[in-house]
């Protein structure tokens, strides 16, 4: 009936092996098998973002992906985000600019803007809202995500000049 | 711990989770032996069931069930869903939880399958063999409001279920002997709430206790559970129903659906709890969406542009069933005058069944349409009068020496519109200024020259808010001290457990960390309503203030007594109650002062009561007190909306270049989160207005479902958002809150509508439909659009 196969994946730096269906999704796998709800699935045709994940750096549609894809790979998800229970600075940004009102959509900007960053140490506002069009958010009207993610690019380089 | 918490910013306490992915939606829910369920819908918008062989899909490995309309529970077949808004002009038309014999939508659910998990369930929804006959299917409701077309119900006599008219003062002199009339037809398209967390519920039937625990993404368990009492005949306390996180609710999420009823059926007959979990494509088809609305209205104007009066007819999309009776296009009809002086008004209101999916509420609740209505009106009125737009408003404002207002049309709530209090001419003044309303016609002039296409458009509205009957607050001290908020409220990304312990705290001189609000669980408080329609500020936050109000006071008196004081000595501060101020003449330390002091785990403990010893004075015991603030009437809102915009001719792309909200809704409990909500409101009403398009073929087959073809704003398409807030209190309410939730969306589709016509205005282009599209520019703009680059 269904196929599978054994992958090994690490996950927020820990090493999972498991069975799993072929057909399965990477975003199901991290849900149902790995328990790991925090990324979410806004509508399985790879538009809305809910579901980015980063794979081995870099953030993709988790629904879009099989799970046996991610094979030998690292992923990242928000649960993976803050470090010993302490938010990462565009998770503080995100508190501090209110830049959440249901948090569906979160998870999926928090990914997919912690690479862009990371990419774009000092991103334009233009900039910041073409890196966002692949992410929707039905309540926020993005304004304060885009303030969350420019304020984290400023208190990350004056950590950097800081250290220096 | 002395500054007040209303009026603050606090940073939510929703958000920690949140952010850390930990938070709780319906589909993050794992029960024990859970199964799955997918739903078999009907793929024809109109068709008879001849036959159904679920004998295949049985034989799959991992499925558990299949239940169509014949395998219900006697309740569910005898009982159709309940209507909870009857009127007396409407002819209603509800569904059985699973079509019976004629399905009448795509999307309808036909059959539920159960498996070990969903990738099986929908493995076998395809092996349940359906034979269908197709009936012709109602797709417009203009046309099927003619007698000459299809039913949208075989035994129908008509599909106009509803007549309704609104009429205010006398009509026929308004029209009489006026030498300015001027005729609109307005269409508005049909659209949806599209949020993130697509539907779903969760069923588990305990068959020792005969009790079922539901879980359902909603927007208030109260009515879900009143529904499902008329369903099945459970007690109240067999019956809970909990709605945990909400991914975006927007108005659909309010209603009780036929899933749920089935997804209960389903763990009663397996005795395993059930999950369904929507998803986007079901989401297309199956989801309640608003409109279309269909306009034909004549203003009467004096030579001064000053309305004498307005009347019409609106025809309504109610899809193919009437869950919400006649409440959306009648919330239209109430909304359409305005901020303005309208002496006569007269609205037939004609709601017709179609072969779609449910039309119920989404944000606006279709004031927005109204609003369209009547700012596209002022804007006829000011081109034929060659008058400016914005003195065209001003000379019909209602003006604030003429609070409280009755405009006479009467609204959902059974009484008639009476704006409370608001300053409608500052309001549009304090917009216009900030957008620089002024120099625009210089700088349009100038764009012009560059052959650049800029327009400026104007949105007022009035809306109701904080609509009753009431939401409840039990406020309760634990005997360990912990403060404890339970309200019916249910939010879906509104704040709710910030704001609300915002008000708690300041009546129990703590901070918000130190009061607990717990939603959307009818186990923790016994009547609510729920969360839409722009009302929980107003109902639960004076609830909330009520009964904190009272709790502190219970215990000041006992501590009043224990510390031999005068209760209006004391004051409530950081988790005890002490002397606000030393006694005259004490001479006592101000450490030892504070030791004259109670924590609240000692008040509660004595409130409690101690076994052989009577209550003091008769006291009910507990440190707790539940309220049901009433509110008389609704409380009127207002702001007034103004967009910039560039439009290419070329490609008719439309760019929001800015966008001013000036918006009174009271006093604000907490500004970031009533900022917030506005935002999000006007990225709202910039999808209606030019991107969402719900379209249906004339068969009614939905042709847009998926988020390629259905266009939701994203974050280029939405501008930064200048809001400025004036504040005129309610004097509905002890606290002068007024609601915010919708307030971005109802002034602002009209305005940007306006602002594409007034950039084209060069070619001639008139606008009157919503949302408008580059492709309908183009076309509007005929031969204009072409070679401008040869």
């Amino acid at each position: 009936m269904t196929d599978t196969r054994s992958i090994v994946v690490v996950v927020n730096g820990k090493r999972y092996e498991r069975a799993v269906d072929t057909r399965q999704t990477l975003a199901d796998f991290l849900r149902l098998d790995l328990g790991l709800t925090g990324t979410h699935l806004g509508c399985e045709h790879g538009v809305c973002g809910a579901c980015t994940v980063r794979l081995d750096g870099a953030a993709v549609r988790s629904c879009l992906m099989l799970a046996v894809q991610a094979h030998e790979k690292t992923v990242q998800t928000v649960e993976g985000l803050a470090g010993n229970d302490e938010l990462s600075p565009l998770q503080q940004a995100f508190h501090d600019k209110h830049a959440l009102q249901c948090g569906f959509c979160t998870s999926g900007i928090l990914m997919t803007m912690t690479e862009f960053l990371e990419e774009n140490p000092s991103p334009t506002e233009a900039e910041v809202r073409a890196a966002l069009s692949g992410n929707i958010c039905r309540c926020t009207g993005y304004q304060n995500i885009v303030e969350a993610v420019l304020a984290t690019a400023v208190a990350l380089r004056d950590k950097r000049n800081a250290a220096l | 711990m002395s500054t007040s918490s209303f009026g603050a910013s606090p940073k939510r306490k929703e958000d920690r989770d949140l952010l850390m992915g930990r938070g709780r939606f319906v589909d993050d829910i794992v029960l024990p032996g859970m199964y799955a369920a997918a739903f078999v819908r009907s793929p024809l918008a109109h068709a008879r069931i001849k036959s159904i062989d679920a004998s295949a899909a049985l034989a799959r490995p991992g499925v558990h069930a299949v239940l169509t309309y014949q395998d219900l529970p006697a309740t569910l077949r005898e009982r159709r869903m309940p209507l909870f808004v009857p009127h007396p002009t409407l002819t209603p038309r509800m569904q059985y939880a699973l079509v019976k014999e004629e399905a009448c939508y795509v999307g309808e659910a036909v059959a539920v399958v159960v498996a070990d998990d969903r990738y099986i369930a929908e493995d076998a929804l395809p092996l349940v063999e359906i034979e269908y006959e197709s009936l012709p299917a109602v797709s417009d409701c203009k046309l099927g409001a003619s007698p000459a077309s299809p039913r949208a119900h075989l035994d129908l006599e008509s599909n106009v279920v509803s007549r309704m008219i609104s009429s205010v003062g006398d009509i026929v002199a308004a029209f009489r002997d006026v030498k300015h009339v001027f005729r609109e037809e307005i269409f508005q398209h049909r659209g949806g709430a599209f949020f993130m967390e697509c539907r779903g519920a969760i069923a588990s039937y305990d068959a020792a206790e005969g009790s079922l625990l539901l879980y359902v993404s909603s927007q208030g368990p109260h009515r879900i559970k009143r529904g499902l009492l008329d369903l099945y005949d459970l007690s109240d306390t067999q019956l809970r129903v909990v709605t945990p996180d909400v991914g975006g609710g927007f108005g659909p999420k309010g209603s009780l659906y036929a899933e749920y009823p089935v997804v209960a059926a389903c763990s009663m007959k397996l005795g395993r709890p059930v999950k369904w979990i929507e998803d986007r494509r079901e989401n297309f088809v199956a989801t309640h969406q608003e409109r279309d609305q269909y306009w034909d209205m004549e203003i009467a104007v004096d030579d001064e542009a000053r309305i004498r009066g307005l009347r019409g007819t609106l025809t309504h999309d109610n899809g193919a069933y009437t869950p919400w009776g006649i409440v959306l296009p009648w919330i239209s009809v109430a909304t359409v005058p305005g901020p303005y002086v309208l002496p006569a008004y007269h609205v037939e209101l004609r709601s017709v069944l179609t072969n779609k999916v449910m039309a119920t509420p989404v944000r606006g609740a279709g004031r927005p349409e109204g609003v369209v209505v009547m700012e596209r009106l002022m804007d006829r009125i000011a081109r034929e009068f060659n008058l400016d737009a914005a003195e065209v408003r001003r000379r019909n404002f209602i003006q604030p020496s003429q609070m409280p207002y009755n405009v006479g049309v009467i609204f959902r709530d059974g009484r008639p519109v009476v704006y409370d209090s608001g300053d409608y001419p500052a309001c549009q003044d304090a917009a216009l200024k900030a957008i620089g309303y002024a120099d625009f016609r210089q700088r349009q002039a100038e764009a012009r020259r560059q052959s650049r296409y800029i327009g400026i458009g104007i949105g007022n509205a009035v809306e109701g808010t904080g609509l009753g009957p009431y939401e409840g607050a039990a406020v309760k001290v634990a005997t360990n001290g912990r403060i404890t908020v339970s309200t019916g409220a249910t939010p879906q990304g509104q704040s709710h457990k910030t704001t609300l312990a915002q008000i708690a705290a300041d009546q129990f001189g703590v901070s918000i960390d130190a009061i607990q609000v717990e939603t959307g669980d009818t186990a923790k408080i016994s009547q609510g309503i729920g969360t839409f329609a722009a009302r929980t500020a107003v109902n639960a936050g004076s609830s909330v203030h009520v009964a904190s109000v009272k709790v502190a006071e219970k215990a000041k008196a006992i501590a009043a007594k224990l510390l031999d004081v005068r209760a209006e000595d004391l004051e409530l501060r950081d988790g005890y109650v002490q002397l606000a101020a030393l006694p005259e003449g004490a001479g006592v330390a101000s450490d030892n002062a504070r030791q004259i002091r109670k924590s609240l785990a000692e008040l509660a403990v004595v409130a409690a009561g101690m076994p052989g010893f009577a209550m003091q004075d008769g006291a009910e015991p507990g440190l707790e007190s539940i309220a049901y603030f009433t509110a008389t009437q609704s409380t009127y809102a207002n702001g007034t909306a103004a967009a910039e915009v560039e439009v290419d001719i070329e490609t008719g792309r439309v760019t929001i270049l800015r966008l001013v909200l000036a918006h009174d809704c009271g006093r604000l409990i907490n500004p970031m989160v009533v900022d917030g909500q506005v935002m999000g409101g006007v990225a709202h009403a910039i999808g209606n207005a030019l991107y969402e398009r719900m379209i249906y073929d004339d068969q009614a087959q939905p042709l847009s479902t998926n988020f390629g073809e259905y266009l939701l704003p994203l974050a280029p398409d939405v501008p930064r958002i200048e809001i400025i807030h004036l504040e005129t209190p309610s004097p509905l309410n002890p606290l002068g809150i007024k609601g915010a939730g919708e307030s971005g969306t109802i002034p602002t589709i009209a305005p940007i509508i306006a602002a594409v016509e007034d950039a084209l205005s060069p070619f001639g282009v008139k606008i009157s439909e919503a949302p408008i599209t580059p492709q309908r520019i183009v076309e509007l703009l005929g031969d204009a659009a072409l070679g401008r680059t040869r």
